[in-house]
């Protein structure tokens, strides 16, 4: 790593000299000319346009060569397909826009490079012109908007029914926990206030009063039954924080005084998702640069860094303090018999504070 | 006013008392020198906003590594030349809004709102020279508390760019929240005092002082985009003001607007009933406009430049002032698409998504316009000209990432990723930094008299050009890949170790551009002494500035305001000698205007 640092430094010092001298040779070159483009350089610079032109292609292919396998990892959930059309299509309009305006520009920037004595083309205005590449973008959009609005629709209705496990996620700087809803179903009453009852056991401040709450688990590992729907209510005690799960397409604020909502289906176990092939990929190109990082750090007398196994994501994506980098939460997503399983190992609110 | 007043008016403008040090070049009344001192004060502030994003790439390519430069520009928050991750999330804070606020819209919509609409539409000076003062230096005290806020004790603000509460409301919530907030939030409330005056001040001196002739019709299209976005300013900004104040109160006085149900540190706080929400409302009625505030006097001041060196009028005048006003109006009602995910309704994500994809309608107009106008031009691809027509080529890529950001459902899982960072800085910031060098290459010789060097511009735009996309399309890649921005580093996540290679990239891109920008300021210093002497109207333009004489005068034009007799576009126009006709020369016999 100090190897690519120091060469970075060289190479920087390098053209920091190149371009300073190149700067005083030129401004003594043009002590005598105007400091307007003359025919010549218009001729440079247009070339250099359209060389410009080909440089945001090969950017744009070598991204997509390098770095394309990060690009959106897997859906796990149920509405992630949706998600998924909706931003490929998306995409694609996109590339196809860019594609062609950045071709016109640079093109035109190239091929009308100025020279003296031509004359420019009076055209001022073209009424049908304008009117097709308004319609064009209308008709595009109001697409866009339709389908777009039909989707969020669906993901973000979410509506209260019996199959649903309902689970708290609870967000505090720098943490998560979750709170799931018991045998009863429902999550007791909680405020900020009852965070100091039992000696702070009450991490997430349930309402002993409530005795829908007396059966709530609150846990520090989010474990999530596969194909069932998942109701998530967020609250947060301090300041706003952001429930962020990438690989589920799912993201809401948490918001301190309120509470916010989200839903989804996981539909991919978190050991299924460890087989897909495309994770598997990842999982070894991950393994094979810890693996080169590690040998610098036992170099340095320090332990080496432990091989990657993949797990789901809960990320904070609100900026919330200091620790706002590491607020992370793990989340399993497992088949029902698991899930009931380790859910019996739980302790319940009622145990915790006797 | 009557003609004889009129003309003992002109006279007065004669006889003036003398100037001194003090009165011509700190305390002046000119907008020229006005429109110098936002020049000069916002590229001051732009190299300490640049200078601190290079820190935190450092941070972000090499993380928690140490150096020197941290150790000697950082102090005690790089303990052994480690960024503290409270400083990581300052230097954020303080680069984004200096660059948004004090170098985007002070430094651009200042300077040549200042130096361009008097001139060019035909006054001797803004309608309120004292207020105009003010103004500048109202915007000089805010930069000086914004600067003075790094060297607080506890550091400066450091919960991001739109100090969302409770986080900035809090000092128990991180360090930079105490003094460095409210000297943030000072700075803030006298920044928008400036901006407002600047702003009535434009929007007067347009609708009154325009000379003979020049109906709104014939406006340059400069003038429109200051015009109307010195309107959106005056729209937007109080409400952010009263954000502002409102927050003050909670911090200092213990109201709850924005509080609720808070345990901090071990302790319940009292506030009740309030809600960030509401802020984030608040925030964005002016934090939305705020990116046309930066953006529509960079395309103003494109059209201007792509038409005077394509040496054809620009093309669609009218779509243009049209999509102007479009904008305008749709961007003061778009602002919750960055709240889709803030727990507010869902309906209301599908009010914002419907009337913010509405906006690519205009800017799709816009882009195309520019297109054509480039088409059979006799293009002089001066310095000015290269950075407008890479204007256009960010304001595109940049601009089209817009339709997957603004629609909700898109936005759920790209939400405060890289992918945002990556969008705005080139839609806004660096379009936006575009224009404003254009701005600067272009009336350069109208500010100091002088030329720059069109070799080193050369230099500054290509390599600035070649970073730009360098630096901000590959983030697309990590924002895509799910990295959230505002990390101090990304190793505390093993999934995300595979991009970490893409952020050196990033990063080394961002050196040298930022090294491209020492030329920049090279060419600028040494040729407002040592650059040669311009002709009166070097690049040929139809405009009213050029008709005014090289050196400053008060009152503009010696002798009587030059009156109108055409619209600014008449470039290459059959039967015309020259391949321009400037607009104070009236129309030949049998000549048609052009209808607009």
């Amino acid at each position: 790593m100090t190897a690519i640092l120091t060469l970075t430094v060289l190479v920087l010092i390098g053209i920091s000299i190149w371009q300073i001298s190149k700067m005083f040779e030129l401004s003594q070159i043009d002590r005598n000319t105007t400091q307007i483009a003359n025919d010549k350089d218009n001729n440079t610079q247009g070339k250099l346009m359209f060389a410009f032109l080909v440089f945001i292609y090969l950017l744009t292919l070598y991204s997509f060569y390098a770095w394309g396998d990060v690009l959106l990892p897997e859906a796990a959930s149920e509405h992630g397909s949706d998600y998924d059309s909706l931003m490929w299509i998306s995409f694609a309009i996109i590339f196809f826009v860019q594609t062609i305006t950045q071709a016109l520009l640079h093109y035109f920037a190239y091929k009308y490079r100025g020279e003296k004595g031509k004359k420019a083309l009076f055209y001022a205005d073209n009424d049908r012109l304008e009117a097709i590449w308004t319609i064009i973008p209308v008709i595009v959009l109001a697409g866009l908007i339709l389908y777009g609005l039909y989707t969020w629709t669906n993901i973000m209705t979410v509506e209260e029914n019996d199959e649903a496990l309902v689970v708290e996620l609870y967000a505090q700087q720098f943490n998560w926990k979750a709170r799931y809803a018991g045998e009863d179903g429902v999550l007791g009453d909680a405020n900020v206030r009852f965070l100091q009852d039992f000696d702070g056991k009450n991490l997430v401040g349930i309402d002993v009063t409530d005795p829908n709450g007396l059966d709530d688990v609150v846990v520090q590992e989010l474990h999530l039954p596969v194909g069932r729907e998942v109701i998530f209510k967020m609250r947060s005690q301090d300041v706003l924080h952001s429930a962020y799960m990438p690989h589920f397409r799912a993201q809401m604020n948490c918001v301190p005084g309120m509470i916010t909502e989200f839903a989804f289906t996981p539909i991919t176990t978190t050991e299924a998702m460890r087989q897909n092939p495309d994770m598997i990929a990842k999982v070894k190109k991950i393994n094979q640069i810890r693996k080169e990082n590690s040998k610098e750090l036992v170099a340095n007398g320090e332990e080496a860094l432990e091989p990657y196994i993949f797990d789901y994501l809960l990320l904070c994506n609100k900026i919330c303090g200091a620790s706002h980098y590491n607020m992370q939460m793990k989340i399993v997503v497992e088949t029902q018999e698991e899930y009931e399983q380790w859910m019996a190992q739980q302790q319940t609110f009622a145990q915790v504070i006797q | 006013m009557s003609a004889v007043a009129a003309h003992a008016h002109e006279e007065d403008h004669g006889h003036h008392h003398k100037e001194t040090f003090m009165t011509k070049y700190i305390f002046s009344q000119d907008h020229k020198m006005i429109a110098k001192q936002y020049l000069i004060t916002g590229l001051f502030m732009g190299i300490i906003g640049i200078a601190m994003s290079l820190l935190f790439r450092i941070q972000l390519a090499w993380p928690e590594q140490s150096f020197t430069i941290f150790e000697v520009l950082l102090g005690k928050w790089a303990p052994e030349g480690v960024m503290d991750p409270n400083v990581y999330l300052a230097l954020v804070t303080i680069h984004g809004t200096i660059m948004v606020f004090f170098v985007l819209t002070a430094g651009l919509s200042g300077t040549f709102s200042n130096l361009l609409i008097p001139l060019q539409i035909g006054a001797r000076d803004m309608a309120s020279g004292l207020l105009n003062m003010i103004s500048f230096w109202l915007f000089f005290l805010s930069s000086v508390i914004m600067i003075a806020s790094l060297f607080v004790e506890a550091g400066p603000a450091a919960a991001g760019w739109t100090i969302y509460p409770p986080l900035s409301a809090l000092p128990q919530a991180q360090p930079g929240s105490g003094l460095g907030m409210t000297l943030w939030l000072v700075s803030m409330a006298i920044f928008i005092a400036s901006s407002l005056l600047g702003s009535l001040n434009y929007i007067v001196t347009v609708i009154n002082l325009r000379t003979k002739g020049m109906s709104m019709s014939r406006l340059p299209l400069t003038i429109w985009a200051f015009f109307v976005t010195a309107i959106i300013g005056v729209v937007s900004f109080p409400v952010l003001l009263s954000a502002a104040l409102l927050l003050i109160m909670d911090r200092s006085f213990g109201t709850s607007f924005f509080l609720s149900d808070i345990f901090i540190q071990g302790e319940v706080l009292h506030y009740q009933g309030g809600s960030p929400v509401l802020y984030e409302h608040l925030f964005w009625f002016l934090g939305h406009p705020e990116v046309y505030i930066v953006l529509l006097p960079a395309l103003g001041i494109t059209s201007e430049i792509i038409a005077t060196n394509a040496r054809k009028p620009i093309f669609g005048y009218r779509a243009m002032v049209a999509s102007i006003l479009a904008i305008a109006f749709l961007s003061t009602i778009v602002w919750g698409h960055h709240m889709f995910i803030s727990g507010m309704n869902p309906f209301l994500g599908s009010v914002f998504t419907f009337t913010t994809l509405l906006i690519a309608i205009p800017s799709a107009v816009k882009a195309f316009n520019y297109i054509t106008t480039l088409w059979k031009g006799n293009l002089q691809l001066n310095p000015a000209m290269l950075f407008s027509i890479g204007l256009v080529s960010t304001f595109i890529s940049g601009g089209l990432t817009g339709i997957i950001l603004g629609d909700s459902t898109l936005d759920i899982n790209v939400h405060d990723t890289y992918f945002v960072v990556a969008h705005f800085h080139l839609v806004m910031g660096i379009s936006a930094l575009y224009g404003l060098f254009a701005g600067v290459y272009h009336w350069f010789p109208k500010m100091f008299g002088k030329m720059m060097n069109k070799n080193l511009g050369y230099v500054h735009f290509w390599v600035t050009a070649i970073c730009a996309y360098g630096v901000f399309f590959p983030m697309h890649f990590i924002g895509m890949a799910g990295l959230p921005r505002r990390y101090y580093t990304n190793t505390a996540f093993p999934y995300f170790d595979d991009i970490a290679d893409i952020n050196v990239v990033i990063s080394i891109f961002a050196f040298v551009a930022g090294a491209a920008q020492l030329v920049f300021l090279y060419n600028f210093i040494h040729s407002i002494f040592y650059g040669k002497a311009t002709v009166q109207n070097p690049w040929k333009s139809n405009t009213l500035e050029w008709t005014a004489p090289i050196e400053h005068m008060h009152g503009n034009w010696p002798g009587e305001i030059p009156h109108v007799h055409r619209w600014a576009y008449d470039y290459s126009k059959p039967g015309q000698e020259d391949d321009w006709v400037s607009q104070i020369v009236p129309l030949k016999e049998g000549e048609e205007e052009l209808q607009h």
